[in-house]
C-alpha cells in the first residue's frame, strides 16, 4: 500500500474519476493554472484539458451556479471553494438550488455536483478565514456533507461523493492535507453515510470527524498512559449520519465525548448528544460533554488560537469528566 | 368544561383515612396534571398526592391538619368560570380543622385516583398508588446507566451511596454495592447506625390524639395477638466470635456492622431450610414463601416501622448492613415509599440497644414468626471447668402455633445460633 498525503489522495480519487467519467469536470478559482491554491488539481488541466478543468474568476456564487446548472442538465461537476469561508457568498445557490430542486420537482431533476475544499483553522489566518461551517450545510435537507480525517477516508470518500446524485458538500482541512496514511492500491470507494472507528476502546467514546479525529486520537495516546482506553469513533459522513455505529460504541463503552472544531452554540456536536441521550439514555453513566472551539471569533495571536480551538489536553478532560477519574 | 374531583387517594395499602399535613396549592392556583396538591399523612409515612386533573384548585374542602377516609371529597379542581356549586353542596360540609375523623359509614372505598374528573381529561389514567419503584421519581440521583443496572440487579438505589459529582450515583458505586464494598467516595462517613430515637415528651395527664400510624399500629398487632395463638422459645447464643468478627471488620475493612445486621443475616440463612417459619397462616391453609424479605423493625418518633431487606438471603452481610442503615435513617424521616415497608415474610426486632436482655415480640402479621433480640452483655461463663468471661444474647422467637409447632421454632433458632456463633460461615 502507499503512504500517500491527503493532498495525493485527493487528487488521485479526482484524476480516477475524471478518466473514468467524460462528464465529471473541475471548476473553481486557480484550479487550472496555478494548479490549485493547495495543489489538490496539481497536474489536471495538463491531463485533462481546459474543457473539463475551468479557472473561474473570484465568484463564488457564480462557480457554485455554474456547478449547479451543469449538474442539472446531467454533468458532474466538482467545484473548488478556496475555502469553504468563501462558500458563505454561494450559499443561495447550494441551499436553494443543488439542496432543493431534486425535492421540488418530484425527483425529475438531479443535481450529482461535488463542492469541495478547505475548511476550519489552519494556522494564523485570523477570524475570517479559520471557520469550521459543517453546522451550516448538515442543517440543509438535501445535501450530503462529507467531512474525511485520513488520505485513505478522502480518496475513497470523494471518488464516492462524485459518483453520488446529490448534492455533496466534501470539506476537507488545510492542516491535514501534508498528513500521511496508508493507501490501497487497488481501485476503491468508501460508501457515503457510514462511519468508522479510529481506535477501539472500552471506558468512553469520543466521536470526532476531520483534524479533531487527529487531535482525539493524541488525547487518547495521553489517557492510555493513565490506563483509560477510549474508541474513536469518525462519523465520515456528517450528512447523513451512521448513528448506529455511534450508538453500538456509546452503548459499550456508557460514556460519550463529541469534539469538533465548530462553535458550541448550535454546532453538529450538539446533534450528536441529542440522539445519544435519546436512543442511548440507559445506558449512560454520564452527560455527554463536548468540546468545540471557543464561543468567539478566531482571534489571531498564536497562543489565543491554541486556546480557542479544541486541543488534546481539552479532550482528555473531557474524558476524565465522563468516566469520573 | 372540566371539573375534577380532588379525592384523597389510597397511598399505603393499608391506609385507611390520612391527615392533610399542608396543601402545596391554594384556592385560586392554577394546577397541572401530576402537580403535588397536598402531603397526606397516611398510617406508614407522608406522602405527595398529585393532581390528576388540570384547572384551578377552586376549593379545598379539607384544610391542614384536618382528616379524612380514603375516597372522600378534599377538593375540587376546575376552570375558573365553572359551576361547582352543586358538587359542593352534594359534598355537604366536610370535617374541617384537626379533630376526630368524621364517622365513616360504609366502608372505605376501593383505591381511587385522585381527584377523578367528572368529565373526560385526557384518556384514563392509572390510579396513582403505588407509587413508582426505587429511582422512578424518587429524589436519588443517579445515571441512567446505574438505574437501569440497580433495576436489573434488584439494588434498591437509595442503599447506594453516590460518588459522582453532587453525589449522583454511577455505574461504579452500583458495582462496587454489588460487589458488597463501599465505593470510594462514600468511604467518608460511615452513615448513622440504628440509633435510639428520643421519645416525643408527652405530660402526664394529657390526652394524646391517635396518629394514623398509632391506629394502625394498635390494630394490626392487636389482631395479630389475639388471633394468632403465639408461643415463645428463647435461645442464648455465645457471641464471641462474632465481637471478634465485628471488630475485624471495622479494623480491615473500616466497616462497622451491627449485631442486628449478623442476626438478619443469620436468620436470612436459615430461613430457606425452614419454610414454616416463612410463611403465613391463610385461613384455610397455610402459604410458604419463596422468597426471604426480612422486616427490621425501626423506632421512629411516634411509632415503629419495618423497613424490609428483599431477598435478604440472597444479599451479603455488608449489603444488609448498609440497607438497613439507610432504610432506618429514611425510616425516621418519613421517607420511606410503602414497597419498602411491605412484604417482609419474618421479622426481626431489637432491644439491644437499651441494653435489655431478653423480651417478646407481637408477630407481624401476616407473618408467622419474628425474632426479638437482646443485648449482647458481658456475663461470667464456664469454659473448662473455669469462670470467664463470655458474651452472651439471647434471643427470643415468637411464633404462630398455628403455623409453627415448638420443636421447629427450637431447630430453627438451633440454626440461627449455629450461624451466630460460627459467624464466618455467614460469609459463605
Amino acid at each position: 500500500m502507499a503512504v500517500l498525503t491527503m493532498r495525493d489522495a485527493l487528487n488521485q480519487a479526482l484524476k480516477e474519476e475524471m478518466a473514468r467519467d467524460p462528464s465529471v469536470f473541475l471548476l473553481g478559482e486557480e484550479v487550472g493554472a496555478y494548479q490549485g491554491a493547495y495543489k489538490v488539481t496539481q497536474g489536471l488541466l495538463a491531463q485533462f484539458g481546459e474543457w473539463r478543468v475551468r479557472d473561474t474568476p473570484i465568484a463564488e456564487e457564480a462557480i457554485a451556479g455554474v456547478a449547479v446548472g451543469a449538474a442539472f442538465i446531467g454533468l458532474r461537476p466538482v467545484a473548488e471553494m478556496m475555502t469553504f469561508n468563501f462558500s458563505i457568498l454561494a450559499l443561495d445557490q447550494i441551499v436553494n438550488h443543488a439542496a432543493k430542486y431534486r425535492y421540488m420537482s418530484g425527483g425529475q431533476i438531479r443535481c450529482p455536483m461535488v463542492l469541495r475544499g478547505p475548511s476550519g483553522a489552519a494556522a494564523q489566518v485570523a477570524a475570517q478565514h479559520s471557520q469550521a461551517f459543517e453546522s451550516w450545510f448538515v442543517h440543509i435537507p438535501g445535501l450530503v456533507v462529507v467531512m474525511p480525517s485520513t488520505p485513505r477516508d478522502a480518496k475513497g470518500l470523494l471518488k464516492s461523493a462524485i459518483r453520488d446524485d446529490n448534492p455533496v458538500i466534501f470539506m476537507e482541512n488545510e492542516v491535514l492535507y501534508n498528513f500521511k496514511g496508508e493507501v490501497p492500491d487497488e481501485e476503491y470507494h468508501i460508501p457515503l453515510g457510514l462511519a468508522e472507528v479510529k481506535r477501539a476502546g472500552k471506558d468512553a467514546t469520543i466521536v470526532a470527524w476531520s483534524r479533531s479525529v487527529v487531535t482525539s486520537l493524541a488525547a487518547a495516546d495521553l489517557l492510555a498512559k493513565d490506563g483509560i482506553e477510549v474508541e474513536v469513533v469518525d462519523p465520515r459522513t456528517l450528512r447523513p449520519l451512521d448513528e448506529d455505529l455511534i450508538f453500538e460504541s456509546v452503548r459499550r463503552t456508557n460514556r460519550c465525548v463529541v469534539v469538533e472544531e465548530g462553535w458550541r452554540y448550535a454546532g453538529f456536536g450538539a446533534e450528536i448528544a441529542d440522539r445519544v441521550q435519546r436512543e442511548c439514555f440507559d445506558d449512560l453513566d454520564a452527560p455527554v460533554v463536548r468540546v468545540t472551539a471557543a464561543d468567539v471569533p478566531m482571534p489571531y495571536a498564536k497562543t489565543l488560537e491554541r486556546a480557542y480551538l479544541p486541543q488534546p489536553e481539552k479532550v482528555v478532560d473531557a474524558v476524565h469528566q465522563v468516566v469520573y477519574r | 368544561m372540566t371539573v375534577s374531583k380532588v379525592v384523597l387517594a389510597k397511598l399505603s395499602p393499608t391506609m385507611e383515612e390520612g391527615t392533610i399535613v399542608k396543601w402545596s396549592k391554594k384556592e385560586g392556583d392554577p394546577v397541572k396534571v401530576g402537580d403535588v396538591l397536598a402531603e397526606i399523612e397516611t398510617d406508614k409515612a407522608n406522602m405527595e398526592m398529585e393532581a390528576q386533573g388540570a384547572g384551578i384548585l377552586r376549593k379545598v374542602l379539607v384544610p391542614a391538619g384536618g382528616k379524612a377516609p380514603v375516597g372522600s371529597l378534599i377538593g375540587v379542581i376546575a376552570d375558573a368560570g365553572e359551576d361547582i356549586s352543586t358538587l359542593l353542596k352534594a359534598a355537604g360540609t366536610v370535617a374541617p380543622a384537626p379533630g376526630p375523623p368524621p364517622p365513616v359509614a360504609a366502608p372505605p372505598p376501593p383505591p381511587a385516583a385522585a381527584p377523578v374528573p367528572l368529565t373526560p381529561v385526557s384518556g384514563p389514567r392509572a390510579a396513582p398508588v403505588p407509587p413508582p419503584p426505587a429511582g422512578g421519581r424518587g429524589r436519588v440521583k443517579a445515571s441512567p446507566l446505574a438505574r437501569a443496572i440497580a433495576a436489573r440487579e434488584n439494588i434498591p438505589l437509595a442503599a447506594v451511596s453516590g460518588s459522582g459529582p453532587g453525589g449522583r450515583i454511577v455505574k461504579r458505586d452500583i458495582e462496587s454495592y454489588a460487589a458488597g464494598s463501599p465505593a470510594p467516595a462514600a468511604l467518608a462517613p460511615p452513615g448513622p447506625g440504628p440509633s435510639v430515637v428520643p421519645f416525643p415528651s408527652v405530660a402526664p395527664g394529657q390526652e394524646i390524639p391517635l396518629s394514623s400510624m398509632r391506629k394502625t399500629i394498635a390494630k394490626r398487632l392487636s389482631e395479630s395477638m389475639f388471633t394468632a395463638p403465639h408461643f415463645y422459645v428463647t435461645v442464648d447464643i455465645d457471641m464471641g466470635a462474632a465481637v471478634a468478627l465485628r471488630d475485624q471488620l471495622l479494623k480491615g475493612e473500616n466497616t462497622k456492622i451491627s449485631f442486628n445486621d449478623l442476626v438478619v443475616k443469620a436468620c436470612a440463612r436459615a430461613l430457606p431450610r425452614f419454610p414454616l417459619v416463612n410463611a403465613s397462616w391463610m385461613g384455610d391453609r397455610i402459604a410458604t414463601h419463596s422468597e426471604v424479605h426480612v422486616g427490621v423493625a425501626v423506632s421512629i418518633p411516634d411509632g415503629l416501622i419495618t423497613p424490609v431487606v428483599r431477598n435478604a438471603d440472597r444479599k451479603s452481610l455488608l449489603e444488609i448492613s448498609q440497607e438497613v442503615k439507610d432504610l432506618a435513617r429514611r425510616a425516621r424521616d418519613k421517607k420511606l415509599r410503602p414497597e419498602e415497608f411491605m412484604g417482609s415474610t419474618f421479622t426481626v426486632s431489637n432491644l439491644g440497644m437499651f441494653d435489655v436482655s431478653e423480651f417478646t415480640a407481637i408477630i407481624n402479621p401476616p407473618e408467622s414468626a419474628i425474632l426479638a433480640v437482646g443485648a449482647v452483655q458481658k456475663v461470667p461463663v464456664v469454659a473448662e471447668d473455669a469462670v470467664r468471661v463470655g458474651h452472651r444474647m439471647k434471643v427470643t422467637l415468637s411464633s404462630d402455633h398455628r403455623v409453627v409447632d415448638g420443636a421447629l421454632a427450637a431447630q430453627f433458632l438451633g440454626e440461627v445460633r449455629l450461624r451466630l456463633e460460627n459467624p464466618i460461615s455467614l460469609f459463605a
